[in-house]
């Protein structure tokens, strides 16, 4: 018996970083070179980018038995993906190499996480999508361990997975049911037959409460976010950086997949589930962020308030929703890149800045900094001309166009109260005495470049937003088809 | 009486009941937890393997082929964590996971 061999071009950039991911295991196992790991990380990603963007046309394309789709939405989440681990490895080299962590393991995990989140960004099938978010899923509870003096990260990391296993545990519970109900697997294939009708509404209820639950502690909404402050304290914030940006794009990705590709007919029923979910996420997140004394603990309640706006997109069920939500996740994850990046750079050996008081008075001690983090801050507030301003905007416009002028003013007055403790970090740069009078220490030049490049792009992206708002809806158009 | 897709389904809502009550209500011991998570994985297994024997479609087969192996491969990454966590703190007591509160 023979088998067809599968079209192997459209997982090219996921079969390129496999080996290459591979190589740096073996270039770490023989060699124990961390650098070169370092290295080959960056030109990893680097190529993976370009064939992607050479390899990506306006078709989606299927293979592997339909189990693997290779469309303009996925393509663009996957180059904003490996722009994001790019940022991130660079801005985490400094910390790491000073905490002994810098280690070609880190880099391997980094690479296998990407992976991950490509699997997942590109999957049309239930087991593609299982398999791609565990393998991101793993690689993220090992790196958060990876500091292994820590005993923050340590413990960090067992909750984590403790909480992880079980949000995939009612993930699958809730796939078995769909399983059970449609007879297929496949997204496509699971949408038609919910399209011809089910026999139980009560079972497609019943599996779809556990997988909005499964994927709503993936995402870290509210009431399923109790990780998501603890994971982010604990871990090293090299790590909290990494996890706070890419995995948003490929969470994104995977309510995309899961929810609009396969369970579009049921979303009568998913959109009261997201609805209930996006309001306590913005309640909760921005209420708690407020009493927060640790920077990293504030914008991990930050992260559970974005995620609900983002859910708010996807609930809308219209297609500038879906293009709305796409625009929001990519937005979020250039400011949250900043944010973290931030106090991973004024982090030093023995030193994390991580308490609120660390930022009091940084315009004295470095003016450039401390006006990058400001552009930030008043980004994730929502306050224009910056980027956040833009992607709170288009979702409401999605919202008030599907009908749903409720949550809209729900979700302005959450993004008032939330404006209150982004501006308070302002506040403390500005306007209080430092601690220190000492200037920021002026180190690892590529870092800091990219940093300021960063700050610059969210203001430019505000000031000259089309463009990748149309990028987005061209993608989503072409997916969606 | 034979036994049908609806015993096999009660069976594993049992089980996936008896392991999320393991996860919330543990109190003790890391170890519990871990056995919890996989009896949850074994609970889905189960629905999977009916559901696929009375559809006679092999798909359903085909991830519980996966799920185990995924499985194996949590475990031990659980495990390892457990190993550092001792190190660091020499306990593995549930209530000792305190020290991260908001």
């Amino acid at each position: 018996m023979t088998y067809p061999l599968p079209d192997l071009l459209p997982a090219l950039p996921e079969i390129l970083v496999l080996t290459l991911a591979c190589v740096i295991l073996v270039i770490e196992a023989f060699f124990k070179d961390a650098k070169a790991a370092y290295v080959l990380t960056l030109l990893t990603l680097l190529g993976a980018a370009g064939v992607t963007a050479f390899t990506g046309g306006e078709m989606s394309v299927h293979t592997f038995n339909g189990m693997f789709v290779d469309d303009a939405m996925g393509d663009v989440l996957k180059l904003m993906t490996y722009l994001a681990a790019i940022t991130a490895v660079v801005y985490s080299r400094g910390y790491l190499a000073e905490r002994g962590i810098f280690k070609g393991e880190y880099f391997a995990l980094v690479l296998f996480a990407v992976l991950g989140m490509m699997v997942m960004i590109s999957a049309s099938h239930l087991l593609t999508l299982y398999l791609g978010l565990e393998l991101l899923s793993l690689s993220l509870y090992a790196m958060v361990a990876l500091h292994r003096e820590s005993q923050a990260a340590v413990e960090a990391a067992m909750k984590y997975f403790v909480l992880g296993a079980l949000a995939s545990g009612l993930l699958l519970y809730g796939m078995s049911m769909l399983y059970g109900l449609t007879g297929t697997l496949d997204l496509a294939q699971i949408s038609a037959a919910l399209r011809e009708g089910v026999s139980s509404p009560v079972v497609l209820a019943f599996g779809l409460v556990f997988v909005v639950a499964g994927l709503g502690f993936k995402l870290g909404n509210a009431p399923f976010h109790m990780w998501v402050p603890d994971v982010y304290h604990g871990a090293p914030t090299a790590v909290t950086l990494f996890i706070g940006t890419a995995p948003k794009l490929a969470a994104f990705a995977f309510a995309m997949r899961l929810l609009v590709d396969g369970l579009e007919p049921a979303h009568g029923d998913w959109q009261q589930m997201l609805a209930v979910m996006a309001v306590l996420s913005m309640a909760i997140g921005n209420l708690a962020a407020i009493m927060q004394t640790n920077i990293k603990r504030m914008l991990a309640y930050s992260t559970i308030s974005h995620m609900g706006f983002l859910l708010l997109g996807i609930l809308a069920g219209t297609f500038a929703g879906y293009s709305a939500a796409m625009f929001y996740a990519i937005a979020y994850v250039l400011m949250s890149l900043g944010g973290f990046g931030m106090v991973v750079y004024l982090s030093r050996a023995g030193y994390e800045a991580e308490n609120l008081d660390d930022y009091k008075g940084l315009n004295s001690r470095s003016p450039w900094l401390a006006a990058v983090m400001g552009i930030l801050m008043f980004s994730m507030a929502g306050i224009p001309p910056f980027v956040g301003f833009y992607a709170k905007l288009t979702i409401l416009q999605s919202l008030v166009g599907a009908g749903l002028v409720w949550l809209a003013v729900l979700a302005v007055l959450f993004s008032l109260i939330g404006a209150f403790y982004y501006l308070r970090v302002i506040k403390l740069m500005y306007f209080d005495a430092p601690h220190s009078t000492g200037a920021v220490a002026a180190e690892a030049g590529d870092a800091r470049m990219l940093l300021s490049l960063n700050g610059l792009a969210v203001l430019l992206l505000g000031l000259a937003p089309q463009p990748l708002m149309a990028l987005c809806a061209n993608a989503m158009q072409l997916s969606l088809q | 009486m034979s036994v049908g897709l609806n015993h096999y389904l009660v069976l594993g809502s049992v089980l996936f009941a008896i392991s999320v009550l393991g996860i919330f209500l543990n109190r003790k011991n890391i170890i519990v937890l871990l056995m919890a998570i996989e009896l949850m994985l074994l609970a889905v297994n189960m629905n999977f393997i009916a559901f696929s024997h009375y559809l006679q479609d092999t798909a359903g087969q085909i991830m519980v082929f996966f799920i185990l192996t995924v499985a194996a491969a949590e475990s031990a990454i659980g495990l390892a964590i457990l190993v550092v966590l001792f190190r660091a703190r020499r306990t593995i007591n549930v209530n000792d996971l305190d020290s991260l509160k908001g």
